[in-house]
């Protein structure tokens, strides 16, 4: 008998822990359960399944019939290499990060130490102003823009006539249509760059910008030598999410452009939905994959490039 | 809801001033001139360029069409004019798009409140076998860009015999990784003994969940909320595909399509439907404006 509840007593202890942290699991699984069967159907899902269209020779007209879609390899992949208006469309694509980030990150960064800069009235008052395109519709915005930018009635044109300067028609001219359009997402996103740079600066110690002005050191040198080095993650951040977003820009030329003039402005998100519109399905995953791997690589570089020098 | 967000606010507004003076003491103490007046002038040439738009286009809603193809355009409407409004509500089918774009975002922004809280719960405070690989999985996705996913997605979305209907356009966005990431993140900082304690007095999960992690969670869901809202009303490339007749368009998508069809010129026109897409959701932002800027610190810096 002694033996018995002896043994007992720890193991009911263990049977009753046992029972808690099943119910636990249990519990955990049910809330997880709703989100995962959505998430695995609509996303998870069709990320697999995009890869695997691309190696086929689906179209439109196999939508309800899938018995009817061959394996093709990598013929959709090859035939993206030969392909003038897939590669112009990789360049227009590159033209517009690697003009459109750096430029949204300089401005971003001067708006943002400016309002760090110890000013106290309508400081609110401007961060909410540059944060406002950023809430807003880019198809909205970009009619707007296209507004804007008219040759003859257009406000830019009519404010550079009082300079004395002609401006072109800036969405229908080869050279001038696509920093039409950096110039439009850089005016809309720096917003969200301000906000998360004046996060940054707050970390930036104080005693660190005084001992430094103590000795002598001036504004620029300052943010030079102690600002932008204590940034530099703030700013990786910055610039990958910068670049993930202009990597896949497509409602800007849908708007203003259409991709013109001359393909001058179509990117690999409209040319990818260009080709899902004439029922090239197989072909649109291939480009829209081809895209997807570019950011992968492109986020990993960017984190390691600038990651490391710390 | 309404109240409670506006007491966020409003404890939010109590706390400033007083972080602020505090900087300030620092500022004066370091011996650093007060900011120089061309600071000022700059950041306000700064936000005319980014506010000017938004009343260029206001003005522009009120003109006829006549008088904004002049050259040189005048700064003011000359004659001003409700037609614009009249033709968007009257012989077009905007009231129909807005409809569309609002039952489309709230369902998402529902969804997305329920399914993330939920996950972000679990993810955070409940131990079970394989909860690192599921929020693995979920933050592997963040990055995943919606030029993937809309083929596939298409091709799902027809084969389910969702194609041009609501739930072709909201199923796919109701539960998402961005959500999961931000529950969880709110909901590790909260203290474990409370939920211990519930155990103890014998609260069931659910119960726990409903009566003392969500009424925590109330300023993140908020925050979650009017991201989710935004974006969603925002949202173009997957409603341009899925929505293939008039009567399920939403706002942006009907924009997109009029501005390059056949009212490509009609600028007056084109301009209101922007205001309508615009405006609602800047009085969002700026009447909630902090709760923006906390998600994006959030999210961007922890």
């Amino acid at each position: 008998m002694a033996t018995v509840t002896a043994g007992g007593k720890p193991e009911t202890r263990r049977g009753a822990t046992g029972v808690a942290r099943r119910r636990e699991a249990l519990a955990g699984y049910m809330f997880a359960l709703p989100f995962l069967v959505l998430f695995v159907v609509f996303t998870v899902g069709p990320v697999i399944a995009a890869l695997g269209m691309s190696f086929t020779d689906l179209r439109s007209a196999d939508i309800n019939n899938p018995l009817a879609v061959q394996p093709v390899g990598l013929k959709n992949y090859s035939k993206l290499l030969s392909d003038e208006s897939f590669k112009q469309a990789v360049l227009n694509t590159g033209y517009f990060v690697l003009v459109g980030v750096p430029l949204t990150i300089v401005l971003a960064l001067a708006v943002a130490v400016g309002l760090n800069s110890g000013i106290t009235r309508f400081k609110t008052f401007f961060r909410v102003g540059y944060y406002l395109p950023v809430v807003t519709s880019i198809v909205a915005v970009a009619v707007v823009w296209r507004f804007l930018l008219e040759p003859n009635s257009g406000l830019v044109n009519t404010l550079l006539g009082y300079v004395g300067i002609d401006g072109p028609s800036w969405l229908k001219d080869e050279t001038w249509a696509m920093p039409s359009l950096i110039a439009m997402a850089a005016w809309r996103n720096m917003g969200t760059l301000v906000i998360i740079f004046l996060a940054g600066l707050q970390t930036v110690p104080a005693e660190m910008h005084e001992a430094a002005a103590i000795d002598g050191a001036g504004a620029w040198g300052r943010f030079r030598h102690i600002t932008l080095p204590l940034l530099r993650p703030t700013m990786l951040f910055g610039a990958v999410i910068t670049g993930i977003g202009y990597l896949q820009f497509f409602e800007e030329p849908f708007v203003m452009t259409q991709g013109g003039p001359l393909d001058k402005t179509l990117s690999v998100a409209y040319y990818a939905y260009n080709q899902f519109g004439f029922g090239n399905y197989s072909y649109a995953a291939a480009m829209a994959y081809t895209l997807f791997l570019v950011i992968a690589v492109v986020t990993f570089l960017q984190f390691k490039l600038l990651g490391e020098k710390d | 809801m309404t109240t409670q967000t506006r007491d966020n606010a409003s404890l939010v507004t109590t706390t400033e001033p007083a972080s602020r003076r505090k900087k300030g003491a620092r500022r004066a103490a370091a011996g650093e001139a007060h900011p120089q007046p061309w600071i000022y002038a700059v950041l306000g040439a700064g936000l005319v360029v980014l506010v000017g738009p938004f009343l260029w286009m206001l003005q522009g809603s009120f003109r006829p069409n006549r008088e904004l193809q002049q050259v040189p355009p005048s700064w003011l409407p000359q004659h001003p004019t409700l037609d614009n409004y009249r033709q968007l509500f009257q012989v077009l089918d905007f009231p129909t798009f807005f409809f569309n774009s609002a039952v489309v975002a709230a369902s998402i922004t529902i969804g997305n409140l329920v399914f993330c809280s939920m996950l972000g719960y679990a993810l955070a405070k409940l131990r079970f076998p394989g909860k690192r690989a599921i929020f693995a999985l979920v933050l592997g996705t963040l990055m995943v860009p919606g030029v993937v996913l809309f083929v596939p997605l298409f091709v799902l979305v027809s084969n389910l015999g969702m194609a041009n209907s609501f739930p072709g356009l909201i199923f796919p966005f109701l539960a998402g990784p961005f959500g999961v990431f931000l529950m969880r993140q709110f909901i590790l900082g909260l203290p474990d003994e409370l939920i211990q304690a519930a155990r103890v007095d014998g609260a069931s999960e659910f119960r726990i969940f409903r009566s003392i992690i969500i009424p925590l969670c109330k300023p993140v869901l908020a925050t979650l909320g009017i991201l989710t809202f935004l974006t969603s009303w925002n949202q173009f490339l997957w409603p341009l595909v899925v929505a293939q007749s008039e009567d399920k368009y939403t706002l942006p998508v009907a924009l997109a399509i009029y501005s390059i069809g056949e009212k490509r010129a009609d600028y007056g026109l084109l301009m209101a439907g922007s205001v309508v897409v615009v405006i609602p959701v800047l009085l969002v932002f700026l009447a909630l404006q902090r709760h923006f800027v906390r998600g994006i610190a959030m999210t961007g810096i922890k």
